[in-house]
């Protein structure tokens, strides 16, 4: 809804063209290089992303797919503040959150909970249920009454199907799927507007993927959250989310509506990752054949990432890296072939 | 005959306190160069079934008792020298984390050529020979190179389709394949997924795919077996399991894939959790996350029962099937 008196909100989260390196030569040592009869210093890189740019707008669910190591997790991370992008920014609610401190970033971090894939490290197995879920509002909340504080963590657990009775015991009592209600019930105790999930399914069963999935979807609802959801799984990512980004190392390759991309998409990479995906019908599916395999995101191909593998690659994408361009019905797609009109 | 035949397959796990049972008198067949699927979450005992057959069961498990004829022989009662003559020679198997299989300190043609001549009088060039022909049927590039090379200069995608290279290497009959893509990621998925097919239909290899996603069993298999804590509630034919689902926990289980419902709909979820195997229910052991469960569920277990061309183990499934017979009769 666009409220003409004001000037138009800004997007809750905005990546400017973030990168992130990994230094892979941490010590001296390692950086010295004997290479054309002289000792060099030199230093290599893991390009984990590279000039990344998102906006993710109040009450989306925004989806990052790609396969492993394309860096979707990095992204989730530099937007959480557990990383500082190598360069480029990050915006939240209108301000730069990627240079703070870690005092200064306190406040933001109510406003922003993350949800991790593996429920077995993600909660202390030291702590009870009770304890796990009241620190945070505790932390966030130094004035509130322990009564209150306990109040809220029982609003909170029966919100989210958490058993009041489970209070006392232990993480190692669950199974992963009650795990991970527990972590989505932490998370939404000091009511965060929104919530970066890191492949929260990936390790359930398919019957406690649909029970989390759903409860995701409910606190969406009930709670007005907006999503940044991680995932590989393109099932998910056509039920979940309203926007898909598609990363291929560390490069948004096309970003569209979940609709749009999933009825028509343009990018070769989008494409043969939809085609691969399992079908529960007769026969294979003819699906598309990358050829070789993903590059080494230590030296990265001089144009297109999607290059080395792609059957439309020519001279221009070997040599130019595409910029992503608005395609007609909306979507974002970085590709000079599609842009030539190459594929059809 | 079928090539393999197990009957009332029972596995148990001798624990300090009690002996649990992991696998309830389990009974199927398989036909030469048919390809199974058993499918289940995680919990259901369809590892423990791929362990059980090549008796690879490591204490506290054992097999209490059942029949596994393989070939005209019960492989249960086989001494272990037998069996190393049987594994990897006729039965073969594939897991899902390559790094497990795969030696790290020895090259992927040392592997190969061991495996070769711990079977066949071979000259270690021939061995080589055979290697590098099998290398060739996985298609994988450049394969003079990848016997000199270890496990982790390769990635995931080369190294599983090296696993399935190694597990045809003697020819075998049966290729008993545990989660293999489950590790991969989607496009490399379809590709091993493509490959495996393609060399159990050119090799006339059995094949018995234990995996927990629907999608891989039903673009693989002909049968599929539906296992729910330690136990078979259903079987058939692959396309009618997944077209025309009987048990509730079958039908459960593919209602609660998101692409059956709208999207930012609420998925159809199985209420609870498989139970452990220390705390199994009286009667059928869905019965409590079941929406059909009567009295009668949850006090005596439904045996398992052909109807139409399905094996289905459960009440609702047999009283639905006697209201009709009883109809027609009238």
């Amino acid at each position: 809804m666009k409220d003409t008196m004001t000037a138009p909100e800004p997007p809750l989260l905005e990546l400017r063209g973030v990168e992130k390196r990994f230094a892979l030569d941490q010590s001296l040592l390692e950086r010295l290089r004997f290479r054309d009869g002289r000792l060099r210093m030199d230093r290599r890189e893991v390009h984990a992303v590279n000039n990344v740019s998102l906006t993710v707008n109040r009450g989306e669910a925004l989806c990052v797919v790609g396969e492993t190591g394309c860096g979707k997790s990095t992204v989730a991370r530099l937007v959480a503040g557990l990383l500082a992008p190598s360069a480029g920014e990050v915006r939240y609610a209108g301000a730069r959150i990627d240079n703070q401190s870690r005092r200064d970033l306190a406040p933001l971090r109510r406003r922003m909970q993350m949800i991790f894939q593996n429920p077995y490290a993600s909660l202390n197995p030291r702590m009870t249920i009770a304890q796990a879920l009241e620190e945070p509002v505790r932390y966030h909340n130094p004035d509130l009454a322990p009564v209150d504080v306990r109040a809220k963590v029982l609003e909170v657990m029966q919100a989210v199907g958490v058993d009041p009775s489970w209070r006392d015991r232990y993480p190692h009592e669950f199974s992963g799927g009650q795990r991970q209600r527990i972590a989505i019930a932490r998370a939404l105790t000091v009511d965060p507007e929104f919530i970066i999930a890191d492949e929260p399914l990936a390790a359930l069963d398919v019957s406690i993927q649909a029970q989390v999935l759903n409860l995701m979807l409910e606190a969406k609802v009930a709670r007005g959250l907006t999503y940044l959801f991680i995932t590989h799984d393109l099932s998910v990512v056509q039920h979940f989310g309203t926007r898909v980004a598609v990363l291929y190392l560390g490069t948004v390759c096309e970003l569209a509506d979940t609709a749009t991309l999933f009825a028509a998409p343009k990018h070769p990479y989008t494409r043969a990752l939809l085609s691969a995906v399992p079908q529960m019908r007769d026969g294979m599916p003819d699906h598309i054949r990358l050829k070789g395999e993903i590059p080494t995101p230590i030296t990265l191909p001089k144009g297109c990432p999607f290059e080395t593998r792609c059957a439309y690659a020519d001279q221009r994408c070997r040599v130019e890296k595409p910029r992503p361009q608005q395609q007609r019905d909306g979507s974002l797609v970085a590709c000079h072939a599609v842009e030539e009109g190459r594929v059809d | 005959m079928s090539l393999l035949s197990v009957r009332d397959l029972t596995v148990k796990f001798a624990m300090r306190s009690q002996t649990v049972t992991a696998l309830h008198q389990i009974s199927f067949d398989l036909a030469r160069g048919e390809r199974l699927g058993i499918v289940g979450e995680s919990g259901a005992g369809k590892s423990i079934t791929g362990f059980a057959l090549m008796k690879l069961l490591s204490a506290p498990g054992y097999i209490d008792s059942g029949t596994i004829q393989f070939d005209g022989t019960d492989i249960t009662q086989a001494p272990e020298a037998q069996m190393r003559q049987i594994r990897g020679n006729r039965i073969a198997m594939v897991f899902q984390d390559p790094m497990v299989t795969l030696n790290p300190v020895l090259t992927i043609g040392q592997q190969m050529v061991e495996t070769l001549r711990a079977h066949r009088k071979l000259s270690r060039r021939d061995a080589q020979e055979i290697a590098l022909t099998k290398l060739r049927e996985v298609q994988i590039a450049a394969p003079e190179l990848r016997l000199k090379q270890y496990p982790h200069e390769l990635s995931g995608g080369m190294r599983q389709r090296i696993i399935i290279a190694m597990a045809l290497l003697l020819d075998p009959d049966l290729i008993i394949a545990d989660e293999p893509t489950t590790a991969l990621d989607v496009t490399i998925q379809a590709d091993i997924m493509e490959l495996l097919l393609k060399l159990c239909q050119a090799n006339k290899v059995g094949l018995i795919l234990i995996t927990h996603d629907l999608g891989v069993v039903s673009q693989l298999t002909e049968r599929t077996l539906v296992m729910y804590a330690g136990r078979i509630v259903e079987a058939g034919k692959t396309r009618e399991i997944i077209n025309d689902p009987q048990h509730p926990y079958t039908q459960g289980l593919i209602n609660a894939l998101p692409q059956q419902t709208l999207p930012g709909q609420m998925l159809k979820q199985i209420p609870g959790a498989m139970p452990v195997l220390t705390d199994i229910p009286p009667g059928c052991p869905f019965s409590p996350r079941c929406a059909f469960a009567l009295a009668e569920c949850r006090r005596l277990l439904p045996q398992i029962m052909q109807q139409g061309s399905s094996e289905v183990a459960c009440h609702e499934v047999n009283r639905l099937h006697s209201d009709l017979l009883l109809e027609e009769g009238r």
